[in-house]
């Protein structure tokens, strides 16, 4: 049978063209990737090469048409041995081709999900994961942990020494887990995080990069998908700027544009945040913006512990990981569990004071400043709830709806500017599931929106300090 | 320490490459780089019946080098390339069907249609990828050759990249590392003379590969429509990186005959010279007419182009007729999930 040559789309929005001009004529021997006619589109005009071998026994289209629409056939081509004869009685057979451009360009119109189906809750019973029924949207209950257990033999250790601990743990236990960065090895960490490491695990695992982020972010990358589970510590998140290419595009997208078939376990940390007096390109909160990926796990530790058991849990995770650490509070100490199997589940906020009269959420340093804050407005009277979010995707939101059910209240407190940032998240997650609940509006504590300036009074104004957080609370409690 | 070189003279290469090779491993070569040919040809045709959507970047006029370089890696050789990457794949030994079906967006793609003609992947053939972000693949590749060192399973990294790509930073920052630290990864710039629609001369200072000479990598350029002269140099780069001293540069001069993707009517250039490489220069025709010298029947290389066009028809119906992913498959893979 002969084989119909079809108008073809040459862009992915072209629904028509016009054939300009035919450079074969009916007879003509073919052979495919010759051209055999130009084609106008709404852009420019493209050259249409054969695909298959054969004589042309038939033009349809004449040169000069315009507006002829995609796989609407235009030649016909004879195989070896078919004659021109053939032709002559044939009905145009325009079924098969011509159906399946319909139907591409169908879904176009009609998307294959109705909104219904996206927004919100679970489609069905089907899907029990925990990780799906998040991206749906769903309010779960967080991963069970009885952290009281392990507090029950402890001993006091900085946030530096927890981190350190954690990842020299987590390298004893599993070859392929090393840690690269720049000055993490002979330097012993720019902040002295990875004190040791090198002394006890060699220059094979604890590696000095070259200052170097977007290649060695990226190089990193590739042997976490090569079998290998790296840490890469970034001297601060500023830094990770010249790198979030590979950090979004490279580790978080890999493993669902592969269909599940390849993913990237590998843990991205480092300081994030204001130290002290650095100004704006070495003091932001990047929290926003890696909360906002899909395929990555976010946490940010305050206390030692956090920082021991979230870091081994990071490590352990099959997923790629950012952890945002808080130079402030590399040199505070916390009780930290002794027990090796102290891993804390990422995804599982922690109530650090229990309270009745308003909620306040925060992570990292601002869960100290939090704290301080409720202990001043318990002296005035207010009872106050503190979270410690610990992971900021996926975000706890069950422990905070809950705890805003009972509290009717909620001010949530971060470093970063408020535009799009978690307090904004936290607004709308209350919005959408408690607003009957909330007696006065959802109120945010942040950073204020300019660039880090230098100067200390001027420092001390951006960032949040605990008389803005116990301001807040008055304002949400009503109270003067 | 080899220095950078000038392509190696011809005749050279001949006597090395005629000698040394069988009749059956050209056929191969013309089986290979056909199969790339047509299949390509295949998915130009299914883009025009918009049966695949998007970007989809040929490989047309290429072959010969991801061909002559496959023919000289071993099993354990990592491969990552850019989003021109369905030749690379199908070198991989990757099954034509699932590489169609994915580029007409349904469950039997390898990436079961959530990635597309730039997203597929197979750890099974140990390829990465597949790329969308230019000069991505390179640090990627770099990692991948430094998991091979960490591991000691002397095995290369072979990585991919346009010469557009050899101008960003990420990939001055992988020579560096990789010199540094000797790492088995072999660099390969596809000089295709166009990146995108910027004629090489107007985009890159010098020549791409000595761009390693600072950080003491040996580069060679090689002419890439020539699938003998691929394979030789590829087979002493291989050697030379497996013997422990670190990265290699191949510079493939090499010539796409279609536009930089589909949508692209390519008018940076002349028909002139497109066609003076694709009647003058073509690596199909190349390898034929070496093969007809040897008194290969044409009957012989007719059957192996009946075999491919039935390969890539099949390809090209089970891409049709794969269904669609399921609508909960949104939701899938977005994390290796937790229970």
């Amino acid at each position: 049978m002969p084989i119909e040559i079809l108008m073809p789309a040459l862009s992915p929005t072209m629904a028509e063209g016009n054939l300009a001009k035919w450079l074969k004529s009916e007879g003509d021997a073919i052979e495919s990737g010759d051209v055999i006619a130009e084609i106008e589109t709404d852009k420019a005009t493209m050259e249409v090469e054969a695909v298959d071998d054969g004589v042309i026994g038939k033009i349809l289209v004449p040169a000069g048409t315009q507006n002829v629409a995609v796989n609407t056939p235009i030649a016909l081509l004879l195989e070896d041995g078919e004659s021109a004869d053939s032709l002559s009685d044939r009905k145009s057979s325009n079924k098969v081709q011509p159906q399946a451009y319909e139907e591409a360009n169908k879904k176009e119109d009609s998307p294959a999900m109705s909104s219904e189906q996206i927004v919100g809750q679970p489609t069905g019973a089907v899907i029990e994961n925990r990780d799906i029924l998040y991206a749906q949207g769903a309010v779960i209950e967080p991963p069970p942990f009885d952290e009281a257990a392990f507090f029950t033999d402890t001993k006091e250790l900085s946030v530096r020494e927890a981190l350190r601990d954690a990842m020299a743990e987590e390298m004893r236990a599993d070859e392929t887990v090393y840690l690269m960065g720049e000055e993490v090895a002979q330097y012993n960490g720019a902040y002295k995080v990875s004190q040791g490491l090198l002394d006890e695990f060699g220059e094979k695992r604890v590696i000095d990069t070259p200052i170097t982020e977007h290649g060695f972010a990226g190089m990193a990358v590739g042997s976490a998908m090569n079998g290998l589970r790296p840490i890469v510590e970034f001297m601060t998140w500023n830094f990770a700027m010249q790198a979030i290419d590979h950090i979004i595009n490279s580790a978080a997208k890999t493993l669902y544009m592969a269909g599940g078939k390849l993913g990237c376990p590998i843990v991205f940390r480092g300081p994030n945040g204001a130290a002290s007096r650095v100004a704006a390109q070495h003091s932001q909160c990047f929290a926003s913006w890696y909360a906002h990926v899909p395929g990555l796990k976010v946490i940010a530790p305050w206390s030692a512990a956090d920082a021991k058991g979230l870091m081994k849990a990071a490590i352990r995770d099959p997923n790629p990981v950012v952890f945002l650490e808080n130079e402030m509070l590399y040199g505070q100490s916390f009780d930290v569990p002794t027990d090796e199997n102290y891993v804390i589940p990422i995804g599982r906020a922690k109530i650090e004071r229990t309270g009745s009269d308003v909620t306040i959420t925060a992570f990292s340093i601002n869960v100290g400043k939090a704290l301080k804050a409720a202990e001043e407005l318990a002296k005035q009277g207010i009872d106050a709830e503190v979270i410690n979010l610990r992971t900021l995707r996926p975000l706890d939101r069950w422990t905070i709806l809950e705890s805003v059910k009972k509290t009717n209240r909620i001010v949530s407190v971060e470093e970063g500017w408020p535009a799009a940032g978690i307090g904004a998240e936290i607004a709308a997650l209350c919005c959408e599931h408690v607003f009957d609940y909330l007696d006065a509006p959802v109120t945010r504590v942040c950073g204020k929106d300019v660039p880090m300036p230098y100067a200390a009074n001027l420092e001390a104004l951006v960032l949040p300090q605990s008389d803005d957080i116990i301001a807040a609370v008055k304002k949400v409690c009503y109270v003067d | 320490m080899v220095s950078a070189k000038e392509t190696s003279s011809k005749e050279e290469r001949n006597e090395n490459s005629t000698t040394n090779l069988s009749i059956d491993k050209l056929k191969k070569f013309y089986h290979d780089m056909l199969l790339i040919r047509r299949f390509e040809e295949k998915a130009a045709q299914l883009y025009g019946m918009g049966l695949i959507g998007g970007f989809c970047h040929l490989y047309i006029g290429q072959e010969a080098v991801v061909t002559g370089i496959t023919s000289v890696q071993k099993h354990q050789d990592t491969v990552v390339t850019t989003y021109r990457d369905h030749a690379h794949m199908l070198a991989c030994d990757m099954d034509p069907k699932g590489i169609m079906a994915e580029l007409t967006g349904r469950i039997d793609g390898y990436s079961r249609g959530k990635g597309g003609s730039m997203h597929m992947f197979s750890l099974e053939k140990n390829f990465f990828g597949g790329h969308g972000i230019v000069g991505a693949g390179t640090s990627i590749g770099t990692g991948l050759g430094f998991a091979h060192k960490y591991k000691n399973d002397d095995g290369v990294a072979i990585a991919y990249m346009g010469d557009g790509a050899s101008n960003q930073g990420q990939v001055a920052e992988c020579y560096n590392m990789a010199a540094l630290w000797d790492l088995p990864v072999l660099f390969v710039i596809e000089n295709n003379k166009y990146g995108m629609g910027t004629d090489v001369s107007r985009s890159s200072a010098g020549q791409l590969y000595r761009r390693g000479e600072g950080y003491g990598i040996p580069g060679e350029q090689v002419d890439g429509m020539d699938v003998l002269a691929v394979r030789d140099a590829a087979q002493q780069a291989l050697n030379y990186i497996r013997s422990g001293n670190g990265p290699y540069i191949l510079e493939m001069m090499t010539y796409r005959y279609r536009g930089h993707s589909m949508s692209d009517p390519a008018k940076y250039r002349t028909k002139e010279e497109v066609s003076s490489m694709k009647d003058e220069r073509d690596p199909i025709i190349n390898v034929k007419s070496i093969l007809l010298e040897m008194d290969v029947e044409e009957n012989d290389l007719k059957e192996i182009d009946k075999e491919i066009k039935s390969i890539i028809k099949e390809s090209a119906t089970f891409a049709q007729e794969s269904p669609e992913p399921p609508l909960e498959d949104l939701w899938t893979d977005v994390l290796v999930e937790s229970k």
